[in-house]
C-alpha cells in the first residue's frame, strides 16, 4: 500500500565501518522509506539498525553510498538542518529544563513566537497525556512519562520523519504494550513517517507497515509483517521472527522435499534437484495427533504452560520439534506430528551458522 | 544502617570541633577583645594613666585585663583598599582561569578515554610539585635577568619589567589555581551525555546554541565550584603576592601575615581582618551559588 506513495528517504548502497574496527557495521544497504509509512528496523544487537537510524538523523556519515531526502542527497547536511526528529534510546531529555521547556526547546530554537509555542506545547502534552505536568522537573517523572516527553519534544516540531531508537526498551511489558498502541495511533493521526528501531520482533509485527530485518550489517528481508512472518526468505529471518523449527532438508524436485527421514509434499519450487535446503515449520502449524504410520512420530520431552498455549517439545527423528498447542500432552508419550504442505516453508541454505534450533520466550526479553 | 555505624564519624567530628570550631571561636574572641590596663581597684586606665601609675608605684600597680572592643574592626576599615585590591586581582585571575579552563575541560571531556587520562595527569602533575618551588620558578622566569627577558633579548626585545607587578601576581594565581578550575568543570562535563547534545542538534540547535542552551546550563554547578575553588585561595594568598609582587603589592593575606608573624605584631587586629575576610568570602560565595538558579535538586544531582 505504501509503495504507491512518494519515497521520502532513500538509502543507496550505504556502507560504513567504525574507525577502530575492520568489519563493516553496514554493508551495502539500500532501503526506500515512503510518506506516512511505519518502518521498523528489526534485528539483534550489533546488526546495524541503530547506525542506519543515526545516518538518517545525521549523527553518522556513511563511508560510501547516498542518503536521499525527497530525492535530494543529504549526506553532508548536519542534523540541525534536517527535517527529522529523533526519540533517543534513553530519551536524552534536558535535565536542566522542566517538562514544558523540554518540549518547547525545538520551537524556541526555530524562533516560533512564544504564544504559538505555548499553544503547540500544550496541544502536544495533551496528545501524550501529560497535560498538567508542565512545571515538573524531569527527575520527578517516571520512565513511561519521560518517554512520552521525549516523543512530545520530537513531534511538536512537525517533523517529516520521526526516528525512534528502541524507545520502549526501558519500560515494563504492560506499559510497553500500551505505548505500542499509543505510538501507532499518534503516527496515524499525525500522518508522519516513523522509522522505528527495535530488537523485539513482536513489537515490530504489531506496529509496522513495513519490517526491515537486518543481521550483521545487511538487510535480510523487507516486507509487511505478514510477509516476514509467513514467508521468511531465510532461516535467520524465520528464526528471528517468532519461534521456528528449522530442519536440514533436501529438495528432490519441485514440490517434494525430504527431511526428518521422510518425503513430504510442499508448495515451494524453483530449487535445483537434490539441493540442500532449510525447512521451516512454525510451532503453531503443527498439530499433535495420535501416533500412526501416516505421520511423523516422536516422544514428548517437555511440556510448558505458556498461558495461551502449551509449548510441547517433541523428540522426533533425533531433532527437537517445538509445538504450540492449546491441548496438553504427557511427557514420555509417543505422539504424531501433523502438518500440511502449506505449513512447510522451504528456503535456501543461509550462509550464517545456526544460532539456536529454537528460541524460547524471545518476546519477554528486555 | 547499623545503629552503631554512625560512631565511625566520631573521629572526624572530634577533629572538626578541636580544629575548626574552637579556632573559629578563638578568632572571634581575639577580634572583639583587646588588652587594657586596670589599677588594683578595678578602674580602667588610659595608656598615659597606666604609664604614670607604673612610674609612681612600680609594675605591680597596673594589671592588664582582656576587654571587649570594636576598635579592631573599625581599624580594619582602614585596610579596605587592600581588601578590594586583593578581591580585584583574585577576580581577574578567576575570570582568566574560567576562560582558559572552560573550553579545555569541555574538549577534554569529549576526547577518547585514554587521552582524557593523559591530559588529566598533565594538569595534576604540577600540583604534586611543591607550591613554593613552583612560585620560585616563576621568579626566575620573570626576573629582569630571568629566562623570559633573556630569550626576548636574543631578538633585541625588552627587557621588560615583569616581576614585582600586579600582572605577575595574577599570573602566579592563574598558574597555581588553574587545575582547581579545570577539574570540577571536567567532572561535571563528563556527566553531560553525548545523546543530550545530539538531542539539541536534532531539535535544530547549531553548535553555538548547543553550547549556550545545553552545555553551559548543565555545567553551571562546575562553574560555581570552579570559581569558588580558585577565588577563595587567590583572594587570601600571601606567598604569591610576596614572591611575585615584591613589597609593593601587599594583599590582604600579607596584611594578616604581618599581624601574626611580622613586625606589626597585633594578633587581635589580625584576627579581626581574618574575620572580615571570611565574611567577605562567604558573601562572594553566596552570590556565586546563585549561578545555579538556586536549583537545589539539580545541584545535588550534578555534584
Amino acid at each position: 500500500m505504501s509503495n504507491s506513495k512518494n519515497k521520502i528517504i532513500e538509502l543507496k548502497n550505504v556502507s560504513m565501518t567504525f574507525r577502530d574496527s575492520d568489519t563493516p557495521v553496514l554493508n551495502n544497504i539500500s532501503l526506500d522509506i515512503h510518506d506516512n509509512e511505519f518502518v521498523t528496523l528489526l534485528g539483534p544487537s550489533g546488526c546495524g539498525k541503530t547506525t542506519t537510524l543515526r545516518i538518517i538523523g545525521g549523527f553518522a556519515t556513511p563511508d560510501t553510498g547516498d542518503l536521499l531526502f525527497n530525492g535530494k542527497r543529504i549526506n553532508d547536511v548536519p542534523p540541525y538542518k534536517r527535517q527529522v526528529n529523533t526519540v533517543f534510546q534513553k530519551y536524552a531529555l534536558f535535565p536542566h529544563l522542566n517538562v514544558y521547556d523540554n518540549v518547547a526547546f525545538g520551537l524556541r530554537i526555530s524562533k516560533v513566537p512564544e504564544k504559538e509555542i505555548k499553544q503547540r506545547v500544550m496541544e502536544m502534552l495533551e496528545i501524550v497525556d501529560l497535560a498538567g505536568f508542565e512545571k515538573r522537573t524531569i527527575d520527578q517523572m517516571s520512565g513511561g512519562q519521560q518517554q512520552r516527553i521525549a516523543i512530545a519534544r520530537a513531534l511538536v516540531n512537525n517533523p517529516k520523519i520521526l526516528l525512534l531508537d528502541e524507545p520502549l526498551g526501558a519500560l515494563d511489558l504492560k506499559l510497553r504494550k500500551e505505548m505500542q498502541i499509543e505510538l501507532k495511533k499518534i503516527q496515524q493521526r499525525m500522518s508522519i513517517t516513523f522509522v522505528y528501531v527495535t530488537h523485539d520482533q513482536e513489537e515490530a509485527l504489531t506496529m509496522s507497515d513495513t519490517v526491515v530485518v537486518m543481521n550483521k550489517g545487511e538487510i535480510q528481508q523487507i516486507g509487511t509483517p505478514q510477509d516476514i512472518y509467513n514467508e521468511p526468505v531465510n532461516a535467520f529471518v524465520a528464526n528471528f521472527i517468532g519461534e521456528s523449527n528449522i530442519l536440514p532438508g533436501i529438495m528432490h524436485r519441485d514440490y517434494l522435499v525430504e527431511f526428518a527421514g521422510n518425503n513430504f509434499d510442499c508448495v515451494d519450487g524453483g530449487f535445483e534437484e537434490m539441493e540442500p535446503v532449510d525447512v521451516v515449520i512454525r510451532p503453531e502449524d503443527i498439530t499433535i495427533v495420535p501416533a500412526s504410520d501416516e505421520v511423523l512420530n516422536g516422544v514428548v520431552e517437555t511440556v510448558t504452560f505458556k498461558g495461551v498455549h502449551y509449548e510441547i517439545v517433541v523428540n522426533a527423528y533425533s531433532d527437537y520439534w517445538i509445538v504450540h498447542s492449546t491441548k496438553s500432552a504427557n511427557v514420555g508419550e509417543v505422539v504424531g506430528l501433523s502438518f500440511t504442505p502449506e505449513d512447510i516453508h522451504i528456503m535456501k541454505k543461509s550462509e550464517m551458522p545456526k544460532i539456536t534450533r529454537y528460541t524460547v520466550g524471545r518476546s519477554e526479553e528486555a | 544502617m547499623n545503629k552503631n555505624a554512625k560512631w565511625a564519624a566520631g573521629p572526624y567530628l572530634l577533629w572538626m570541633v578541636v580544629f575548626v570550631i574552637v579556632p573559629l571561636i578563638l578568632i572571634g574572641v581575639f577580634a572583639f577583645t583587646t588588652e587594657a590596663p586596670f589599677d588594683l581597684e578595678g578602674n580602667r586606665l588610659t595608656e598615659e594613666e597606666a604609664a604614670l601609675l607604673i612610674e609612681e608605684q612600680g609594675e605591680d600597680a597596673v594589671e592588664n585585663k582582656t576587654v571587649f572592643t570594636l576598635n579592631h574592626l573599625f581599624e580594619v576599615s582602614e585596610y579596605l583598599p587592600v581588601l578590594l585590591k586583593s578581591a580585584w586581582l583574585a577576580l581577574i585571575a578567576t575570570a582568566i582561569c574560567l576562560i582558559i579552563g572552560y573550553p579545555m575541560a569541555y574538549f577534554m571531556s569529549r576526547f577518547r578515554r585514554e587521552w582524557q587520562q593523559v591530559i588529566q595527569m598533565l594538569i595534576m602533575l604540577p600540583m604534586w610539585m611543591n607550591f613554593l618551588l613552583r612560585t620560585y620558578a616563576w621568579m626566575t622566569l620573570l626576573e629582569k635577568n630571568g629566562w623570559i627577558n633573556r630569550f626576548l633579548g636574543l631578538f633585541d626585545i625588552g627587557p621588560f619589567n615583569m616581576i614585582n607587578t600586579q600582572g605577575a601576581v595574577v599570573l602566579g594565581m592563574i598558574y597555581n589555581y588553574l587545575p582547581f578550575m579545570i577539574l570540577p568543570l571536567y567532572s561535571v562535563m563528563l556527566k553531560i551525555e553525548n545523546t543530550t547534545i545530539e538531542a539539541a542538534q536534532d531539535l535544530g540547535a547549531g553548535s553555538v546554541r548547543v553550547f549556550t542552551k545545553v552545555v553551559i546550563p548543565l555545567s553551571m554547578p562546575g562553574i560555581a565550584s570552579g570559581i569558588t575553588m580558585v577565588f577563595v585561595p587567590a583572594v587570601s594568598t600571601f606567598i604569591i603576592s610576596r614572591m611575585l609582587g615584591g613589597g609593593t603589592n601587599m594583599l590582604i593575606g600579607d596584611l594578616i601575615d604581618l599581624q601574626f608573624l611580622g613586625n606589626a605584631y597585633n594578633p587581635n587586629l589580625g584576627a579581626a581582618i581574618s574575620l572580615v575576610l571570611m565574611v567577605f568570602i562567604i558573601l562572594c560565595m553566596s552570590i556565586t551559588n546563585q549561578l545555579d538558579n538556586g536549583d537545589e535538586e539539580m545541584e545535588g544531582k550534578m555534584l
